[in-house]
């Protein structure tokens, strides 16, 4: 065990990042980005996680509770809102939501 | 080991490609929790016992679950994977693919320049020393945190809660 | 008694805010009352103070009453503080005194007018401002009144504003005497900064210690000031605003354009005398300046067809000869002819406003003839003012005051047979043009039609400074006739008499032959203006039908041109770069920027479109920018 190189836990967690950004740009389900975000929020952790047991202390894992608390909030909160934009605009377009538009 | 984590490496990567591309949302989140708890392997092969606990018990556990219910008040179905379906067209991948793909060198480019590491003092970091650190250096990231969770318990009530005043006639209770 | 001399400036103050606050709810009556009363108590109170000035004088001649400190800054601590010394009480008692009669003939003159407590309000500004000028202790607060007499000379020209005429006439005396209170704005400047004072007596005592006779600084000063005061008193540059400031109702050409505020100009020379002594050439620039204007202005009134014209030319040619006397050094010459003046000409005026008003607003003298039997004691009144005018010897105050001047102007230091001679062309013409007036208008065959008379209320006054203009010069007769020299042992209190009194004595034959041609001259000129205008007018109607007579009518009647060349000089290049400048060159840079700034916002409004995912991809490509930057530099 922990034989793994860094590298490889670094670009693993580089990979499923991008693939995160993939999904929070390409999809216009606001459902879908706001699971893209916690993948990328995954990979983050994932990060600090091999960043820790490479050096052997627990401060990734520290970050990574914390990376998790905010998601929970994050999601939290989002899914509220989801629920309130589907019961006001029938429909989880996030292109259809652009009242903002300058 | 190293077998093990490559596996799991490669399921967490086809598995969040599927959620990426996925039409269906209730596919897509099995997808997903299939993607993480490859991850939660991938950490008890870094030694991570507690993240792998989390991993699993919070994330697939709680937080997919939220996904789960709110797919299941939504009443998202065949029709929104269809209507989903037609969203997707070749042309608007390019753009995001290829910033993705920037990133992802720009990222392995970053790892590959750095000194390389040996994997050798590389150690088992046990939940007991997570939750000392956890509670003793990082004590005000944990009030933070509780704070952080507390205002999003109350920001999702309060966006959760249906408006009497606005509500459309006609729309069903 | 004397420290109640605050209240002089104060009183046509107090009756100004009055009828401008409440002056559209009263009746015509109280209006009068209060406009022509508050100047008349100002009058009487001006009297008193004097007659206790005189009477036990205070030490030096002078009394100052403080007020209280306007403003401190570095050493500068100009206070508002009144002075009366023999010259400023000669000024205030005039100024209140005709002000006092021309604001009584007022209410008959304006008494149709529908604006009539405007006009006194305007008026009582006036008068106050005029007091605050004279009475003024430091030259800021003279430069207040300065700047409040314009002001009001503004708004009183403008008077009947419906006339776009007499708009334009406001603007142009406002604008051109503008030009005079720069300069002089800017010799304050002067004197401030080299001698660190404004009060008056301060400021001659420094100059006196620091700088020499001639010195480039008093030089400087002295031609900064004169700018100021040929500017106010209409002299040769700036005179052209005068004949046009005739545009205002008669008793405002009468108060402020003949007997006070054009005179201001002398005022703020004589006030300044121990500067203008360290600079003799601006000094003799004074002396040339007036002599030109006389003869200029005395010209012009030949010709002149409007009455109010004619008296306004007079005007300016009456002030050259203050402003001779001035320059050759004969301080109190040049304010006991200022005194006279004020007195003869509102009485000319005033005359003039009451045949106007008889003949409803006829002021073509032309058209007038035949006034004596009508309007026996317009005439008889104008006639006197007239006599004054034209300096008939020996019975009237202007041969006395005109000859003091003629004779200093020969024999004093700064004299010379030339200005002697200007001003005795100048007694001259100015005694034709006035006889030329008083015959075409008064005798003759009647033309016109007498609409109404003048009342009692407008006759009154006239009968008075009739008076004042025929005895007012036996208070100062030539060395040579009398000891009788009242007035100037008066203002020798103040200019400290600059040592010509040996001389005078010395040469009594001589100024009696100088005094005798000065006599012969005018009654000469009476006796042409007799032969040319009233007994055969063919002869002057046949030189002005000739080409060249009517060119040199027309540029005679036209004040020599000045308006065209100032057009030509100053005021069309103005306009011309005022139209090129019309969109405002140094503006559209700022336009520009403002444009360029909304421009970029057209460009990139766009980027603003709602789409969540848009902004998610803005932020993902700064990421990787930022990235790559970190990475490969």
């Amino acid at each position: 065990m922990a034989s793994i190189p860094l590298e490889v836990s670094l670009f693993l967690s580089g990979l499923l990042f991008s693939l995160g950004l993939l999904g929070v740009l390409v999809r216009r389900n606001i459902l879908f980005i706001l699971m893209s975000l916690e993948i990328m929020m995954n990979a983050a952790g994932l990060a600090f996680v091999a960043a820790s047991s490479h050096w052997g202390v627990a401060d990734g894992q520290v970050m990574f509770i914390f990376i998790v608390t905010v998601a929970a909030a994050e999601v939290s909160v989002g899914l509220a809102l989801v629920l309130q934009l589907y019961r006001r605009i029938h429909t989880l377009d996030s292109d259809a939501v652009s009242v903002m538009r300058g | 080991m190293n077998t093990a984590f490559y596996i799991a490496s490669a399921v967490a990567v086809f598995a969040t490609a599927k959620v990426v591309t996925h039409t269906n949302p209730v596919h897509a989140l099995l997808y997903f929790i299939v993607s993480l708890l490859a991850v939660a392997l991938i950490f008890f092969c870094l030694g991570a016992q507690l993240a792998a606990l989390f991993e699993v018990i919070i994330y697939a556990g709680a937080i997919m679950v939220l996904f789960v219910f709110m797919i299941m008040m939504l009443n998202l179905g065949t029709d929104t994977a269809l209507r989903e379906a037609q969203l997707f067209s070749p042309g608007i991948w390019i753009g995001p693919s290829v910033l993705s793909g920037l990133l992802l060198f720009e990222l392995a480019v970053l790892f590959i320049q750095g000194e390389p590491q040996s994997a050798s003092n590389a150690a088992m970091v046990s939940p007991k020393d997570v939750a000392l650190s956890l509670f003793n250096t990082y004590f005000l990231g944990v009030e933070l945190a509780s704070m952080l969770l507390l205002a999003a318990l109350v920001g999702g009530f309060h966006l959760g809660k249906r408006d009497q005043a606005e509500e459309l006639p006609g729309e069903v209770k | 008694m004397l420290s109640l001399l605050w209240l002089v400036p104060t009183l046509p103050f107090l009756g100004f805010l009055i009828l401008l606050l409440f002056g559209d709810r009263m009746t015509k009556t109280l209006v009068g009352i209060i406009g022509a009363g508050s100047v008349g108590l100002s009058a009487l109170l001006t009297m008193v103070i004097g007659y206790q000035f005189l009477a036990s004088p205070p030490p030096d001649h002078a009394f100052t009453q403080v007020l209280w400190t306007w403003f401190e800054v570095g050493g500068f601590r100009p206070e508002i503080a009144f002075r009366l010394d023999a010259l400023s009480l000669v000024m205030a008692s005039v100024v209140t005194f005709v002000g006092f009669l021309i604001h009584l003939y007022s209410i008959g003159y304006m008494h149709e007018d529908s604006s009539f407590s405007r006009f006194f309000a305007e008026m009582n500004l006036f008068v106050c401002m005029m007091l605050v000028l004279v009475l003024g202790d430091n030259l800021l607060l003279l430069y207040v009144g300065w700047e409040g007499v314009g002001l009001c000379s503004y708004l009183l020209i403008g008077f009947w504003y419906q006339e776009p005429a007499n708009c334009t006439a406001a603007q142009k005396a406002f604008i051109v005497t503008r030009v005079g209170d720069t300069a002089m704005a800017i010799g304050f400047f002067l004197l401030v900064t080299q001698l660190g004072t404004l009060q008056v007596q301060d400021l001659m005592h420094k100059a006196g210690e620091m700088w020499e006779p001639g010195s480039g600084m008093a030089v400087a000063a002295t031609l900064l000031l004169l700018g100021g005061a040929v500017g106010k008193s209409g002299q040769l540059p700036l005179q052209t605003w005068l004949p046009d400031a005739m545009a205002g109702p008669t008793p405002v050409s009468a108060l402020i354009h003949a007997a006070t505020m054009v005179t201001a100009g002398v005022y703020l020379i004589a006030r300044t005398h121990a500067l203008f002594a360290l600079a003799p050439s601006v000094q003799f620039l004074v002396a040339v300046i007036g002599a030109l204007t006389l003869l200029l202005a005395g010209f012009s009134a030949l010709v002149q067809t409007d009455i109010k014209r004619i008296l306004a030319y007079s005007t300016i040619s009456q002030i050259g000869y203050m402003f001779l006397a001035l320059g050759v050094g004969a301080w109190s010459a040049g304010m006991f002819h200022f005194m006279t003046h004020a007195f003869f000409k509102a009485l000319l005026f005033l005359a003039a406003g009451a045949v106007i008003h008889a003949l409803h607003h006829e002021q073509n003298i032309f058209k007038m003839g035949g006034l004596a039997k009508q309007l026996p004691v317009v005439f008889w009144t104008f006639l006197i003012g007239a006599g004054c005018l034209a300096s008939i010897p020996l019975i009237t105050s202007g041969f006395y005051s005109k000859d003091a001047i003629l004779w200093y102007a020969f024999s004093s230091e700064g004299g010379s047979i030339w200005l002697w001679m200007a001003g005795l062309a100048g007694a001259f013409f100015t005694s034709i043009y006035t006889f030329r007036m008083v015959f075409i208008a008064f005798l003759g065959e009647p033309k016109g039609h007498i609409h109404h008379r003048p009342g009692p209320v407008m006759l009154v006054p006239l009968v008075v400074l009739a008076f004042l203009a025929l005895f007012s010069g036996f208070i100062e007769l030539p060395h040579n006739f009398a000891p009788v020299q009242m007035f100037s042992n008066l203002m020798d209190t103040v200019f400290h008499s600059h040592g010509h009194s040996h001389e005078e004595h010395s040469s009594a034959a001589l100024e009696g032959i100088l005094q005798l041609t000065a006599g012969i001259v005018s009654l000469i000129g009476v006796a042409a203006a007799y032969f040319l205008f009233l007994k055969d007018p063919s002869k002057v109607e046949k030189i002005s039908s000739t080409p060249a007579g009517s060119f040199l009518q027309g540029f005679l009647l036209r004040g020599w041109d000045f308006d065209r060349l100032y057009d030509t000089l100053f005021v069309n290049p103005l306009m011309a770069l005022a139209r090129i400048n019309k969109g405002d060159i140094v503006d559209s840079l700022y336009n520009g920027l403002a444009s360029l700034t909304q421009m970029g916002h057209y460009r990139l409004k766009w980027i603003q479109n709602g789409a969540v995912r848009w902004y998610a991809a803005g932020l993902a490509l700064g990421a990787v920018i930022l990235l790559g930057v970190f990475i490969f530099t």
